[in-house]
């Protein structure tokens, strides 16, 4: 299964960004193959839709699921209208996530916030 | 002759805007005020104004025909505010994010977008003695009042009655929106450290825009006011003084406008509009 995770930098040693929207970079994982590629979020350095421009790349990816500590509602309403499913992870760790996730541990992420719009100088 | 224009402005909300503006243009006696501050106009509080209509405003969004789109993205690569989204072979618009700049439904190469009409506010008024009260407001949710602002400021008439702008707090687009056409700001000021911080950055606004301008220390004690030493500092003129004072406090609690009320604050208002009237005269010499 193709997985995503917002991340600091392009290094499996790296660790989970707190923000998805804002992330750097987004790992995009195989989790048969072990693969592994990084992508840089261009929603990190846009002026605002932030989240929507992340989770626009993470579908483009054709993952089937999202790891990620927090997610904001409209990025949240373009992954589920590609039906990737959004996972909370535990710590910052990036393989401790992915192997919750194969064990069957990590749980869904039922909090989703608002967004932290209106903070880039509109 | 062509009217004078002045904005109010500060860095924070609560240092007074409100108060100098509505006193003002109540002491101009014939004047027009215009509220800008669209997500909390309170202007009209004190001046009660007899109501005179209200006109809606709207913003264009774009508007999807799904049966013409072919998913070429070209919409979604062009907006920088990212308001729009290509999933599962349908284009998804996200009207709150959208700045109406109308890039996405010009380059559309199959006419797949239009634009419809959306209300995000209202503009009403209203007379109260010889001041025209303009009030903008925007609909709470919305994300940006600067089409409301627009919108405003081509309600000042062509008359030689002074025009005073109400301003938004701080220092964003919506601030810079609303002093664009004006000829001086008046930068009102708390005697705090943090008011300075704030003093500071509408500063720096009002010099990049080149607008000539001065400030009005409001909340004064007989104390040490820093933001009266940022000015002697700076060299920026300062225009007045209003004291710390409980009866001033009280008059504006209960929505009074003292210049209507106390000779003591209309002498000082007068004052006030007679230093900043010759002040944009002065700057009319010397920058025609």
């Amino acid at each position: 299964m193709r997985i995503a995770l917002p991340v600091e930098d392009k290094s499996m040693e790296s660790t989970i960004c707190q923000s998805f929207g804002r992330a750097p970079y987004f790992l995009i994982y195989d989790t048969e193959s072990q693969e592994s590629v990084f992508l840089d979020n261009q929603g990190a350095v846009s002026q605002g839709g932030a989240g929507i421009k992340a989770a626009q790349t993470i579908v483009d990816s054709k993952v089937k699921a999202l790891l990620t500590p927090r997610c904001g509602e409209q990025a949240a309403s373009v992954l589920s209208a590609a039906n990737i499913k959004i996972y909370r992870t535990t710590n910052d760790s990036i393989r401790d996530n992915i192997e919750a996730l194969t064990n069957g541990t990590l749980v869904l992420l039922d909090e989703i916030h608002a967004g932290f719009h209106n903070h880039r100088g509109r | 002759m062509i009217n004078v224009r002045i904005a109010v402005l500060s860095g924070k909300g609560g240092t007074g805007k409100t108060i100098v503006s509505v006193n003002m243009a109540a002491v101009a006696e014939e004047s027009t005020y215009i509220d800008c501050d669209v997500e909390e106009p309170n202007g009209h509080l004190f001046f009660k104004p007899r109501d005179l209509g209200t006109e809606e405003v709207f913003v264009r969004i774009p508007l999807l025909d799904d049966q013409l789109c072919d998913g070429c993205r070209r919409c979604v690569d062009f907006c920088r505010f990212n308001a729009l989204a290509y999933v599962n072979n349908r284009l998804i618009v996200f009207d709150d994010v959208c700045h109406s700049c109308g890039g996405c439904v010009m380059f559309c190469p199959q006419q797949a977008l239009s634009e419809k009409s959306k209300v995000i506010g209202e503009i009403r008024k209203g007379v109260s003695g010889g001041v025209s009260v303009i009030t903008g407001r925007l609909n709470t949710g919305e994300a940006s009042g600067v089409p409301i602002i627009k919108r405003l400021l081509t309600y000042i008439p062509r008359s030689p009655k002074p025009v005073f702008i109400d301003c938004p707090p701080g220092s964003a687009c919506i601030v810079m929106e609303s002093i664009k056409d004006a000829d001086y700001c008046i930068l009102v000021a708390e005697p705090t450290t943090f008011g300075v911080h704030n003093l500071n950055m509408v500063c720096e606004l009002v010099k990049l825009f080149g607008k000539p301008h001065g400030v009005l220390l409001n909340k004064c004690l007989d104390a040490y006011n820093p933001a009266e030493d940022y000015c002697v500092r700076n060299e920026i003129k300062i225009l007045g003084r209003i004291p710390f004072d409980k009866a001033l406090g009280r008059l504006n609690s209960y929505a009074r406008i003292p210049v209507r009320e106390s000779e003591k604050y209309r002498e000082l208002f007068k004052a006030l509009l007679h230093t900043v009237t010759k002040e944009v005269r002065d700057e009319t010499v010397v920058n025609p």
